[in-house]
């Protein structure tokens, strides 16, 4: 038998029982086209985090202190407390030629008060180093002043959020607040922006690295941002930093040097694998299809046994006709499937232009991914009922009986 | 052609065995034309069935031009039931949603037979069987007879030497049946193997050589085993 002819046979079975074909090419379109949009989905986050990352625009190196094991997230090992990762640390790193700017960081917090409004914060101690490290301006006021590189100064800048909370409308700046049990005026006001790397700073309060070491009593800082100068080889900058640190930490190397495009390469490392992870689960309404595929299949083989009786009684083998109802299923399938891409792109486009900044789109694996599935699905769960067809006793099935249930 | 010897064949019915055939022995030669007669229930199409290749013998063997079909491969089986035998049943067997032309062309496009060929093949016995101009109709669109027409035209689609039909006139009023008979009749003067079986005396009588069965036994041959034997060898 002519592939040919096999194509038009099986159209006119579907053309004779539309319901059953229409129901089906629903069933498998739907389950491609999920599993083609939500792996859409997930790579659409994949180049959101890309497209936060580069928004960014400059080369980042985060200096945590203490040692991170390589076997993953443990605490240093016994004898090795790690020392503090000081100020003084920091300066030496800024003289490295290829790192551009240090922003050292001390982390606390505080309750901000202004009259008897008062709210708990996180208090970043930093320098002025660190709105041009992370890329923050004021929208009001200035950024902390020079001298707060090395005094404690009573002076601190605010997140919008937290602006709002204590001063609603009204002016903040030249104003005096109190951060715990110190007094400092308002300097600035950073401009409303959103998440950064994950880290919401309209609700922080910043204030002069030296001003929070008192606060919190403590000289240790929770880490070192460094913006590298444009053309910084990132390694020799990352062992010239370690081996500051090897001189300055009597021989130990105790920090955890983390490079953006590391971090970068984690967060594409997670949306891959819940990518994948949704895949896997949008393949289960494929699996539904399947079994979808089988049971109507099994009602058309006993339905059709007096046509399969015949087919063999003019001549057709049992591996013909066994053919021609996993032929039947595939053709279905197929259909189905390019129904399933065709929605499923114009879903995408359709996503794409109403939310323009969510870069939504199939990954490169996921239609072929889809297909397979569907085509795979859709052959295994018509084997039995084609080897049910094929096994058919001619005599039995001409006369409408036999071979199995139904009838 | 057609020889059996010694074919039983059993059915489990609940649970006692049921003989339908027992110990046949038959011989038909090229051209013949035969009507099998007899009760309900004695066997006949339980007969034509195993001559036709749809279902295998439990003991004897059959030889098909001298082959042994008992034991062929089941893809062999389908193919000598594509080629070499024609089948007309009682109540049609056309596929519903296809033309009359289109169910004429069934057995050719299983064995592969190019669309364009097998479109002139079935035209030509359509016209054969006076249905030319019935080709495009659904078999819901034609008569009895004219079923039983098409159901002749795919028979011989593909040029078989061996006619088997069950009871062909049995859904028939007695117009539709002649026409049946008659068309019958024509195709074998032109020399294929033709056996019929029938519950009509009249029809059955017309036949040039008449079994009649009982109990799955052959209780009479209007020709001797002798004289068909002979006529086998001259053949
Ligand atoms: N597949 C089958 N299973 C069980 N019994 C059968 C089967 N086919 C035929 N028979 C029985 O075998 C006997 C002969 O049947 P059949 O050849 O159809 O008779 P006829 O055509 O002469 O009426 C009947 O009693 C019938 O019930
Ligand atoms: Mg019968």
């Amino acid at each position: 038998m002519q592939l040919s002819d096999q194509i038009r046979f099986n159209g006119q079975i579907f053309l004779r029982h539309r319901v059953r074909t229409g129901l089906l090419l629903m069933a498998v379109g739907l389950g491609v086209a999920s599993v083609i949009l939500l792996t859409s989905l997930g790579e659409g986050a994949r180049r959101y985090v890309y497209q936060e990352f580069s928004a960014l625009g400059n080369q980042l190196l985060i200096v945590f202190p203490g040692r991170k094991e390589t076997t993953g997230g443990t605490p240093p090992v016994y004898g090795t407390a790690p020392r503090d990762l000081t100020l003084e640390d920091a300066m030496a790193m800024s003289r490295i030629p290829s790192v551009k700017a240090v922003a050292p960081i001390i982390a606390g917090t505080a309750a901000i008060a202004v009259d008897n409004i008062s709210r708990e914060s996180i208090v970043l101690g930093s320098t002025p180093e660190i709105f041009q490290v992370r890329q923050l301006e004021v929208s009001q006021g200035k950024i902390l002043p020079d001298r707060t590189r090395s005094e404690a100064m009573a002076v601190c800048v605010l997140g919008a959020k937290l602006k709002r909370e204590l001063f609603g409308h009204g002016r903040a700046i030249g104003e005096w607040i109190r951060a715990g049990d110190r007094r400092m005026r308002v300097v600035g006001v950073l401009v409303e922006r959103g998440e950064s790397l994950g880290m919401d700073l309209s609700d922080m309060i910043i204030v002069p690295v030296r001003t929070a070491e008192q606060m919190f009593n403590s000289p240790g800082l929770f880490r070192i941002l460094i913006e590298l100068a444009g053309n910084a080889d990132l390694p020799r900058t990352e062992s010239r930093i370690k081996a500051i640190i090897r001189e300055r930490h009597e021989g130990d190397e105790d920090i955890t040097l983390v490079s953006q495009d590391a971090m970068l390469a984690s967060f594409d490392n997670i949306l891959a694998t819940l990518t994948l992870a949704i895949a896997a689960i949008a393949a289960i309404s494929l699996l539904v299809a399947g079994i979808l595929i089988m049971n109507l299949s099994l009602i058309s083989v006993s339905q059709r046994k007096r046509e399969i009786g015949l087919l063999k009684a003019i001549g057709a083998s049992s591996a013909q006709v066994r053919q021609l109802f996993l032929g039947e299923s595939l053709m279905l399938v197929s259909l189905g499937s390019v129904a399933g891409v065709i929605f499923a792109w114009a879903v995408v486009l359709i996503i794409g232009r109403l939310w323009p900044v969510f870069p939504i789109f199939p990954p490169w694996w996921s239609v072929p991914a889809a297909v397979g599935t569907a085509l795979l699905a859709g052959l295994v769960f018509s084997l039995m009922p084609a080897r049910r067809a094929a096994a058919l006793d001619p005599v039995l099935a001409l006369s409408g009986q036999g071979g199995g249930q139904g009838g | 052609m057609i020889e059996l010897q010694g074919v039983n064949k059993t059915y489990q019915v609940g649970d006692s065995p049921l003989r339908a055939l027992r110990d046949v022995d038959l011989l038909v030669g090229e051209g013949e034309y035969l009507s099998v007669m007899g009760p309900s229930g004695s066997g006949k199409s339980t007969l034509l069935n195993m001559i036709g290749l749809l279902d295998r013998p439990d003991s004897g063997s059959y030889l098909l031009d001298e082959v042994h079909t008992e034991t062929l491969p089941e893809e062999q089986r389908a193919q000598f039931r594509g080629e070499q035998i024609g089948f007309i049943f009682q109540s049609f067997h056309l596929v519903s949603r296809l033309t009359a032309l289109e169910n004429v062309e069934l057995p050719m496009m299983l064995a592969g037979v190019s669309l364009r060929e097998r479109r002139i093949a079935a035209h030509e016995v359509l016209a054969q069987v006076g249905l030319e101009a019935w080709s495009g109709h659904h078999p819901n669109q034609l008569s009895g007879g004219q079923l039983q027409r098409v159901a002749i035209a795919r028979a011989i689609v593909m040029k078989p030497r061996i006619l088997l039909a069950d009871e062909p006139t049995g859904n028939l009023d007695q117009a539709s049946g002649q026409e049946i008979i008659s068309v019958l009749e024509n195709l074998n003067a032109e020399g294929i193997t033709l056996m019929m079986v029938t519950h009509d005396l009249n029809l059955g009588q017309r036949a040039r050589r008449q079994i009649r069965m009982v109990d799955g036994q052959i209780e009479a041959d209007s020709r001797t085993e002798t004289d068909a034997r002979a006529d086998h060898a001259t053949v």
